[in-house]
């Protein structure tokens, strides 16, 4: 059990790094990846939004859908609850941790249309064997530290860009997407595939 | 209404001008044929999306709206999965999980957003339909360069590269090609600007 957890950790984090190698939220990795510490707090609310989430939808399908047999409402009924989730969130935050609610606020919002949350949630339903609460929690979870370790990356890397001589025509985002690049394909070495 | 629809496609294209949908841009873009798919499903999505919330524009309240837009525009992405899967099942296959996540993508959104609800239905659908081919336009270039190169063949025919670069219909082959794509959009603007002046 522990060796399976482990490996839809290490799995979620590295070999199939959600957008590096599965290309979800990449509007977030591109856009909020100018300073390391704004992409920190993206990364933590994204991680914290994602594991709450894989749990809300776990019970949704296991007690709500399926007896109903209503299994196509998926998309619909899972894009509701993150929505409805990330308000509930960002309102208990507001009034019970405030310190965290002032890091995390602005990037709260934007979360709903991330669809990296919502990918997570619909893989969590897709796998064979079928994954249990424990193992959506785990794949949700390392979901979000992928996340948050290939944006953080790319905030480092675009930290630097700032203060290299680029040709005019590539400043901004064309070199950004091209350092990406550069990253996606360091993060290639981890499936060990052979050309 | 030829204006808003010329708009989508050139000016204002979501993929090369807007950078908006980049999630379905660079993942699904590994054949041309893969890349048309995505593009006309969005496509219709954004049509029907776009009248809907512009014949809905005076009842939703402005409070609840994005709720409201999120519960009409997966109405819709539901649909055209269930019909993807009924008629073109291969398809289907290779969008996979990109064809319920039309619902997270930001085109549709910004477009619900920022014309259905001022605009009147014939408008609307005129941009809708303008931005969805736009989109279309903006991955079929991207996923032709990427089979070309990458596997050696356009729409599954063999253009003659002997050894194809594989890493180009690999995740990074995606960020490069939109990168330099990007950039050579940027190189003719600046041309064509320079003999203006």
């Amino acid at each position: 059990m522990i060796m399976k957890l482990v490996a839809i950790s290490l799995t979620a984090i590295f070999v199939q790094n959600f957008v590096l190698v599965k290309f979800l939220g990449i509007c977030p990795f591109i856009g909020v990846s100018k300073k390391v510490d704004t992409a920190l707090g993206m990364g933590m609310a994204v991680t914290f939004v994602m594991t709450l989430a894989s749990i809300m939808t776990y019970f949704c399908q296991k007690f709500i859908l399926v007896p109903l047999n209503i299994e196509y409402m998926q998309t619909i009924a899972f894009i509701v609850i993150i929505a409805a989730l990330v308000q509930f969130v960002e309102m208990f935050l507001q009034k019970s941790i405030p310190s965290l609610y002032s890091s995390l606020g602005i990037y709260l919002p934007l979360i709903t249309t991330n669809c990296a949350v919502l990918g997570v949630t619909l893989l969590n339903m897709q796998q064979e064997p079928a994954y249990g609460l424990i193992e959506c929690i785990v794949n949700g979870f390392s979901s979000g530290l992928g996340f948050l370790l290939a944006i953080l990356l790319f905030a480092g890397v675009r930290e630097r860009l700032e203060f290299s001589d680029i040709p005019k025509p590539f400043r901004g985002f064309p070199i950004a997407l091209i350092s990406a690049s550069l990253l996606a394909l360091a993060f290639l070495g981890f499936s060990g595939m052979k050309f | 209404m030829w204006k808003t629809f010329k708009n989508g496609i050139f000016s204002e294209n979501p993929t090369f001008v807007q950078l908006i949908g980049m999630c379905p841009t660079l993942a699904v873009t590994t054949s041309l044929i893969n890349g048309i798919g995505m593009g006309l499903s969005a496509t219709a999505v954004l049509v029907l999306s776009n009248i809907v919330i512009s014949l809905l524009r005076k009842f939703i309240p402005s409070k609840v709206r994005i709720a409201c837009y999120i519960a009409v525009i997966a109405t819709f992405v539901t649909m055209i999965d269930l019909l993807l899967q009924a008629y073109i099942p291969s398809l289907s296959d290779s969008l996979g999980l990109f064809i319920p996540l039309i619902v997270v993508n930001c085109i549709i959104f910004a477009r619900a957003e920022a014309f259905a609800s001022k605009n009147g239905v014939l408008k609307s659908a005129a941009d809708g339909l303008g931005m969805g081919l736009g989109f279309t336009l903006a991955l079929s270039v991207i996923s032709a360069v990427r089979e070309i190169l990458g596997a050696g063949t356009i729409l599954g025919y063999s253009v003659g590269i002997s050894t194809p670069a594989t890493v180009m219909i690999l995740p990074p082959g995606g960020f490069l090609t939109l990168g330099l794509i990007l950039g050579i959009i940027n190189i003719i603007k600046e041309k064509k600007g320079g003999k203006k002046s």
